[in-house]
This record gives C-alpha cells, sequence and structure tokens, in this order.
C-alpha cells in the first residue's frame, strides 16, 4: 500500500539527523516512559537476581554481590517500537556474558522476568557475545525506578521493550516462550532495523 | 515443522470524511477506511505521512471511536513542535487520504466482558482511549459503573465536554469528574490541583470492590496516580497505565 501515495502538503523535518535511525524512527531529547502498570517498588534488601530454567545449578545474586560483579560502561543508541529513536544513551551494568559465565545449557532461548509480572523473550544467542546487559546506572547516576531501576536488562540492537525493566532474572528455556507484549500484537524478535514492530512485519 | 505465520498489519489508506476541531489544541479525524477489521477500545493505530520526495515520517494515535461506531475516529493533541500532529490538526482537510495500519496494542483496552467497577483516569488528551471504553460501553448497552477522572489544563482545553456531560446526565452509572490545573471559569466549584492522593482516595471505588483501573496521560501523572492507587490497596495488576509525552509527536 502506499506506492507513489504522499501526503498532500506534508514536508517533514530536516533529513540530515535521520540517516542513523532505522526505519520509521525519529530523534528524542528526553527519555520518554512507557510500561504497563504502576511501577513496581522493590527494596535493595529485597532484590536479587538470578538465572534458572535449563542449568545444572541455578545462580543467584543479592543487590551487594552484584555490585561486585565486573561492571561496564555502555553508549548506545536506543530504538522504542514507539517510534522515538535515542541516540549515544549512556549506561552502566553487568554484562549477560558475566552472568552465564561457567553455565553450561543446551537452553536456546531465554526468558528475562521482573517485578510486575512482565516477561520477553529473546534467543539465546542474542543476549551473549557482549549485546546485552542488566544495567543499574543511567547518564552516570543510580537508574530510576520509571525507567527500569533498581535494574534493567539492555538489549540496544533490539526494539527497546526487550531492554525489560525491573527486571529480577533470566529463565533458559528450550523453546521459544512469547513474552509480555510479543504475546500481545508485537513482534517475537523486534529488530529495529527490519523494522519488526508488530506480527507478521 | 511450518510456523503459523501472523498476517502483517498492512498499511492502508483511510478517507478524511470529517475534521471537528474538539478544543483549541486537538481535532478529531474522522476516518473512512475501507473493510476495518475492528479493534478494541485503547487500541491505537500508526501513522504515517509521506512527503513528496519520499521522506516518511510515523506516530502513534489512540481511536477515539467506539468499536461500534461507523467510522474510525482519531482524536490529535497539537503539539508546538511536533513534526506529525501539526500536519494532522493544520493542514489535513476533508477529503485527504491518510495512510495508517493498526489496530495495535491489548493490554490497555476493554471490552464489556472485562467487567468493572471501571475506573478511568485522564490528563489532558490521555482521555481519548478512555472516551473509546466509555463510547463502546454506551453502544453496548453496559451498566458498568464507571468513574472518569479527568484533569485538564483549562475548561476549553477539556476535550469531548459536551459529550461528556449529556452522558453523564442521562445514564446514572457514569459519572465524569473533572479537576483544572491552570485556570478555571469563575465559579467553578470542582477540583482544581492536580490529581492527587487525597482525589484518588476521594473516588476510586475501594479496592475491596476490585476496580479496573486505566490511567493515560503525560508520564508524572500517570507515575503518580500508578504509585498513589498501589498505595491505595488496589492490585497493581487491576491498574493499566498508557503515557504519551514530551515525544516529540
Amino acid at each position: 500500500m502506499g506506492e507513489g501515495f504522499f501526503s498532500r502538503g506534508f514536508r517533514g523535518r530536516s533529513r540530515r539527523q535521520d540517516t542513523l535511525l532505522p526505519p520509521g524512527q525519529y530523534l528524542v531529547d528526553g527519555f520518554p516512559v512507557l510500561s504497563a502498570g504502576p511501577t513496581p517498588r522493590t527494596s535493595l534488601e529485597e532484590w536479587d537476581f538470578s538465572v534458572v530454567g535449563e542449568i545444572d545449578e541455578p545462580k543467584r545474586w543479592t543487590w551487594e554481590e552484584f555490585q561486585t560483579l565486573p561492571s561496564e560502561e555502555i553508549t548506545t543508541d536506543i530504538h522504542c517500537v514507539t517510534k522515538w529513536s535515542k541516540l549515544g544513551t549512556r549506561w552502566e551494568g553487568v554484562s549477560v556474558d558475566t552472568l552465564l559465565e561457567g553455565v553450561e545449557t543446551t537452553a536456546g532461548y531465554v526468558t528475562a522476568f521482573c517485578d510486575g509480572d512482565y516477561t520477553t523473550n529473546l534467543p539465546l544467542e542474542e543476549v551473549t557475545g557482549g549485546k546485552a546487559w542488566v544495567a543499574y546506572a543511567y547518564d552516570g547516576a543510580p537508574l530510576e525506578p520509571e525507567h527500569g531501576g533498581p535494574a534493567r536488562l539492555l538489549v540496544p540492537h533490539l526494539y527497546f521493550w526487550k531492554s525489560a525493566k525491573w527486571v529480577r532474572g533470566l529463565q533458559l528455556t528450550s523453546y521459544d516462550i512469547p513474552g509480555f507484549w510479543e504475546s500481545l500484537g508485537y513482534h517475537n524478535y523486534g529488530d529495529p532495523w527490519r523494522e519488526q514492530r508488530y506480527w507478521g512485519d | 515443522m511450518v510456523a503459523v505465520r501472523p498476517r502483517r498489519l498492512a498499511w492502508r489508506l483511510a478517507e478524511v470524511v470529517k475534521v471537528v476541531p474538539e478544543t483549541p489544541r486537538t481535532k478529531s479525524l474522522v476516518l473512512e477506511v475501507t473493510s476495518w477489521e475492528g479493534h478494541k477500545a485503547g487500541q491505537h493505530v500508526d501513522v504515517r505521512l509521506t512527503a513528496e520526495d519520499g521522506y516518511q515520517a510515523q506516530r502513534s494515535y489512540s481511536i477515539a471511536s467506539a468499536p461500534e461506531d461507523e467510522r474510525l475516529v482519531l482524536t490529535v493533541d497539537r503539539l508546538e513542535d511536533g513534526e506529525v500532529s501539526p500536519y494532522l490538526t493544520d493542514v489535513l482537510m476533508k477529503g485527504d487520504k491518510l495512510e495508517l495500519r493498526g489496530p495495535i496494542g491489548g493490554y490497555f483496552a476493554w471490552e464489556e466482558g472485562d467487567g468493572g467497577p471501571l475506573f478511568l483516569v485522564a490528563g489532558g488528551s490521555g482521555v481519548v482511549p478512555l472516551m473509546a471504553m466509555i463510547r463502546h460501553r454506551t453502544a453496548v448497552g453496559s451498566d458498568v459503573p464507571t468513574r472518569l477522572l479527568y484533569s485538564s489544563r483549562s475548561y476549553e482545553e477539556i476535550i469531548y465536554r459536551k459529550e461528556q456531560e449529556k452522558l453523564a446526565a442521562r445514564d446514572g452509572s457514569v459519572e465524569v469528574i473533572h479537576t483544572l490545573t491552570r485556570s478555571r471559569p469563575e465559579g467553578w466549584s470542582g477540583y482544581h490541583r492536580r490529581i492527587d492522593a487525597e482525589m484518588l482516595a476521594e473516588l476510586a471505588w475501594s479496592p475491596d470492590e476490585n476496580p479496573l483501573a486505566f490511567v493515560c496521560g503525560p508520564t508524572p501523572l500517570v507515575e503518580a496516580v500508578g504509585a498513589a492507587l498501589v498505595d491505595l490497596g488496589h492490585d497493581p495488576a487491576q491498574v493499566k497505565t498508557e503515557r504519551f509525552g514530551a515525544t516529540g509527536g
């Protein structure tokens, strides 16, 4: 649809800035917030992070233990399926590679689970090899609750709903289980460069 | 094994049948969409504009009409520095075509079968998807007790005010409560402050009645209302939120 169609009288903004953006995205300076329900409040005393599922020995860290893991600084562009993109965002967190160190698994998928019962699913190979982190700082400060603090998953090469807020752990699975938005019409994989926003894209 | 591949939400051309000014900043676009498969109240569509040189811009807009309505209606708030919304409110006119695809979003949605009581909280143009729910409720003759708490900057900026007044006047199970945050007409006896915990304690049903809450507006409002409802004892799973804000639309 739309071959040869144009919107009468529409010119749009300057084109220059959009060359770095995936199709259909536009730049924002702010940091919009999106979530399906109230922001959960989990105290750092209660917080833990675990790796469970298809592994011999589940792993678990308290907040204090998590802080002692080697962290990385990440500067990356992020792309939300609601069409805003933000360039050069600065994060600090623990690489998922670090969390999975020494884990032997036959699992091919992972489900990130979160406070507020949110889940999102990813192929295991999309969160390993330096592609994903559990981030607890943004722009040099502890991550705000409305942006997913204490900690959120950061998988910047996929649409940002895959970077689950308030993440509490990873479940390794041998098959792919669609998560929250993935069950509600959003694309199972979510590559912004292929504009995989919704089912069937 | 062959995986079932869901059908893609295709772009389609809608025709603008009418443009209805709602407030100084908002207009409703009444659209004729051939073979629209229907939607749930609360869902949105993606709109795509294409310039003559091929440049495109996309944004999401909530559907204002009930699934039962003959035409699809989007209500658009004009953002001063927006790229798409000023086109939709200032340039687009009857007879123009508009590219869209949808419906999108199955969580922030209400159908009669979901029951209630229904507690709707809106800030500004956040009322649009909630109005779709109210219109759906009316269209199917539902008597689910419904309360809309609606925060606007001023009386003139209340969207759908007359329709809400008429509905509340003839349907005892619908209540509309306004609060005005910046200016208010002389003699205004309603609330005139931002929505706060005290207001919610007065107006949200008791958590014992397990109301279904839908909250839509700018992020600070949604954050404050969501937190206050949870503090009042409401089950977070019964509080659904949707936001819009400084996203440049």
